[in-house]
This record gives C-alpha cells, sequence and structure tokens, in this order.
C-alpha cells in the first residue's frame, strides 16, 4: 500500500506493507536514524515520536495509521544548527552516558515543556515514566529537562522552536 | 524483531463505514483504535487479523466526555489521556482518575482508548473493572442499529466481549446518581505495568448510611464483573472499619486469582481484600466530604 506521511515538515510518500510499524518506517524506509528501536513492546520509550504533536511510541503505531498525519523526530530538534534546549541541556546537564533512550527522552521532554514551561520535578519524572534510562539513574537527565526550561524561560519572549513542525 | 503477520490495512472515516468494513471483511477483521493492545496482541501472533481497520479517524466522532439527562456518555475513542485530565469526569466519578494515573505511562496513554480497553477485555485491565464498578452500561452499534449491554453482560471473559463480527463499541453509559462517590487502588510491580491486583469501589449514600455500593477487581480472576454478594452486605449499612474489613473478606472470598510471575494467588488474594478496603474507604470519605 501507499502511505503520505508529513514527517519533520516535509511530505513523503512510499510503498509499504501494511504490517509495518512507524520506528521502522522512519529507520529503513526513511533513514531517520535518531529514533532508536528498543524493546519492540511500548515499555522503554526510546522510539518515542511526535504524531500530531503528541509523544507517541512508534513501535506500537502502524505506519499506515501515520498516513495523512504529522509526525515530527528528533532530528527536527535542532533547527537552523541551532540545539533545541532540551539538547543543550542534556549537553550541560549530562543527561546521558549510552544515549540509547536520548532520542525518545529529548522528544518526550519537547512535549512537556511546550505544554508546561515551568514543571515540577514530580512533573518531569512523570513525563518520562515511560522511557527508560539504564546509564543516569534518571536524576540527570530531569536535571537536564529543568536546564532547558530555565534556558527557555530566560529567551521565551520570541516565539522560537516549539511547536508544530509542518 | 516482532513483526505482525501479514494483514490488509483499511481505513474508516464514519462509523457506518466503520461497520460496512466489518460486514463485508468477515469475521477474520479487527478494528484497530490506539493499538497499544492489539498491536502487540499481533506481534506476539496471538491475534492474526486479516484484515485491520483504523478507526482512529473518528476520535472526534466518538471523542466525547459528556452528561445527557441522567447519564454521562463517554465515547468509545476516549483517550486515557483525555480520561486522566477531564475536571467533570473526575468531580462525578473519581475512580476514573484514580485508575488513569496508574495506567500504562503518559505516552501510552495519549494513544490508548476507553473502547479499546474495553473490547481487549483483558482480566488484568483496569477500566473495566472501573466500568463495573461504575455500574456501566455499553453501546455497541451494528447495521441493524444499536444495543446496549451491561458491563455484566459485555465482558464474557478474558478477551472475549458481547461484541460481534459486525459490530462496535461506540459509547460507554454510567448512571449519574446523587451523594455518590468512587475510588480505585491498584498495586503494580513498577510504574504502568498491569495489576498485579486492583479493586475499585463506589457508593451512594442515604445521609450517614450507604444506600447502595459496588466493588469490581481486576486481575484475580477471568471476570472483572463487580460482586453482588457486597452489594447485599453495602445495601443499608453504617460506614465503618468492620464493614470494610467484611467486604474487603467478601471480595478475596469471591476472587479466583492465579499464581504467576506478578505474584502468588495467596498474595494477590489478600490484595484483593486490602485494596477493597481501601477503596471502599476513600469512597464514603468523598461521598461525605471528608476525604483527607
Amino acid at each position: 500500500m501507499e502511505v503520505s506521511v508529513n514527517v519533520n515538515g516535509e511530505d513523503v510518500t512510499r510503498e509499504i506493507e501494511p504490517r509495518l510499524l512507524l520506528v521502522h518506517f522512519l529507520r529503513d524506509h526513511l533513514q531517520l536514524t535518531g529514533t532508536h528501536w528498543g524493546c519492540d513492546t511500548s515499555n522503554c520509550g526510546t522510539c518515542v515520536v511526535w504524531m500530531d504533536e503528541e509523544p507517541v511510541k512508534s513501535c506500537t503505531v502502524l505506519a499506515a495509521m501515520a498516513g495523512g498525519h504529522r509526525v515530527r523526530t528528533v532530528e527536527d530538534l535542532e533547527q537552523d544548527g541551532e540545539l533545541d534546549p532540551v539538547q543543550e541541556g542534556f549537553i550541560q546537564e549530562h543527561g546521558l552516558q549510552c544515549g540509547f533512550c536520548t532520542p525518545g527522552m529529548l522528544m518526550t521532554a519537547r512535549a512537556l515543556l511546550d505544554r508546561n514551561p515551568d514543571p515540577t520535578e514530580h512533573e518531569i519524572r512523570e513525563a518520562i515514566s515511560g522511557q527508560i534510562c539504564r546509564c543516569t539513574g534518571y536524576s540527570m537527565i530531569v536535571r537536564s529537562i529543568q536546564w532547558a526550561a530555565q534556558h527557555e524561560s530566560a529567551v521565551s519572549l520570541e516565539p522560537s522552536t516549539a511547536g508544530s513542525a509542518s | 524483531m516482532q513483526v505482525p503477520a501479514p494483514f490488509e490495512y483499511e481505513r474508516a472515516t464514519s462509523i457506518d463505514h466503520a461497520i460496512d468494513l466489518l460486514e463485508r471483511l468477515g469475521s477474520e477483521a479487527r478494528l484497530i483504535a490506539g493499538g497499544h493492545s492489539l498491536l502487540p496482541m499481533m506481534r506476539l501472533r496471538f491475534a492474526n487479523p486479516e484484515y485491520v481497520i483504523d478507526i482512529n479517524d473518528l476520535a472526534d466522532e466518538l471523542g466525547y466526555i459528556r452528561v445527557e439527562g441522567d447519564h454521562m456518555h463517554i465515547g468509545a475513542m476516549t483517550r486515557h489521556r483525555e480520561l486522566l485530565e477531564s475536571d467533570p469526569l473526575a468531580d462525578v466519578f473519581p475512580i476514573f482518575r484514580d485508575a488513569e494515573k496508574v495506567i500504562a505511562d503518559p505516552v501510552v496513554r495519549n494513544r490508548g482508548t476507553l473502547g479499546g480497553s474495553l473490547c481487549q477485555a483483558d482480566p488484568a485491565e483496569d477500566l473495566s473493572a472501573v466500568c463495573s464498578t461504575l455500574d456501566a452500561s455499553c453501546v455497541i452499534r451494528g447495521s441493524g442499529g444499536e444495543r446496549i449491554v451491561s458491563m455484566h453482560d459485555f465482558h464474557r471473559g478474558p478477551y472475549e466481549t458481547a461484541v460481534g463480527d459486525a459490530e462496535m463499541l461506540t459509547e460507554v453509559r454510567i448512571p449519574l446518581r446523587p451523594n455518590g462517590s468512587s475510588a480505585y487502588n491498584k498495586v503494580e510491580r513498577r510504574a504502568g505495568d498491569w495489576a498485579v491486583a486492583s479493586a475499585g469501589a463506589s457508593v451512594w449514600m442515604d445521609g450517614a448510611a450507604i444506600a447502595d455500593g459496588r466493588v469490581g477487581l481486576a486481575a484475580v480472576g477471568a471476570n472483572t464483573t463487580s460482586i453482588e454478594e457486597v452489594t447485599s452486605v453495602l445495601a443499608g449499612a453504617a460506614p465503618s472499619e468492620e464493614l470494610y474489613e467484611r467486604v474487603g473478606d467478601i471480595a478475596a472470598a469471591n476472587c479466583s486469582p492465579q499464581t504467576d510471575m506478578r505474584g502468588s494467588a495467596e498474595y494477590k488474594r489478600h490484595l484483593a481484600k486490602e485494596l477493597t478496603r481501601r477503596s471502599l474507604r476513600t469512597a464514603v470519605a468523598r461521598a461525605t466530604g471528608q476525604e483527607a
């Protein structure tokens, strides 16, 4: 079957098998390997991307179901050579070691801060509670997201990169 | 890599279209809503539908929480996140927010739906227990029109519901009654997991006494239906710790947990008792404005 998806602002059309999962569509058909493929059971959250501005686990969405929708992946966080504040936060606060969980964490963090620019630690932990990190013990991820929140609020008077990919 | 077996994909653009597709494609067709129950089953090859009918385009048509007459109507495509965040729902049925907080995780809750949860009919599924506790009814639509079945008749057993091959669940209706409240408690091994055991309770007060009450359990037997004996004991009873203890005992005696990787049957039976007590205590406190 043919599927057309808007990925990171670009309309792409591909011939796929109906059983193809979104994570494999992104990685194998579009070569967007920033989205990682982990547990395959919607537990680990490394495959999180946005569908219509909401984080979803792309291992549990059919590529066909994304047809006609907007998908945003970690590749779209950087805009015009500028890292998104959540990416910068993960650098500044050492929010990753092996990096496997990072793309999913970044996409969930971005979505959280778009909805709630000043989250409490509890709200951050709740937001990433469907995602597993085996390196950092989460503390540094939480601090990374806090870093982004603090630095965004300092510069957020310009309606920046937050929001739609389309 | 876990990949579903091959199937044909169809997308429904309306309820009637979905039912037409179901009729045309026959018993090997399955509706997919959020997909967070069906797709894992398909990847494990526990479910091997020949046709998958995507009903996510019906999310606007079937995604709602609204009062009509003396019932709360909730559309089958209402997603977990909407059930969690709805203040009007939590005001009347706080059991929904209690349960939704511990269903899966926020990202999964963006996709999963009320209808999908109920139709999956997993014995450990939380919303089936919630709907049983609230004495909900399910609206099932086919080409011949709608029929309404109680949760008792809807949930036929593990992974089996009253929804026929060419039918779909479109709505859940919950009776609105005065002076009531509800609560849900769940024990899980880790955040977002299926329940080891869980219990919901609802009560309706008549002054200081309980006029009516229900308890629904999940993960401690094949069914999540409410327990009749509880309802008869609660009718007209004055709230007390002794009453909660007695109802907890009834709940424990009326469940049939199995030992598995989540715990022993004995432990789950203990949980059924303790969680019933806690939910009942909280429901009464909420109904009488005494919640701590």
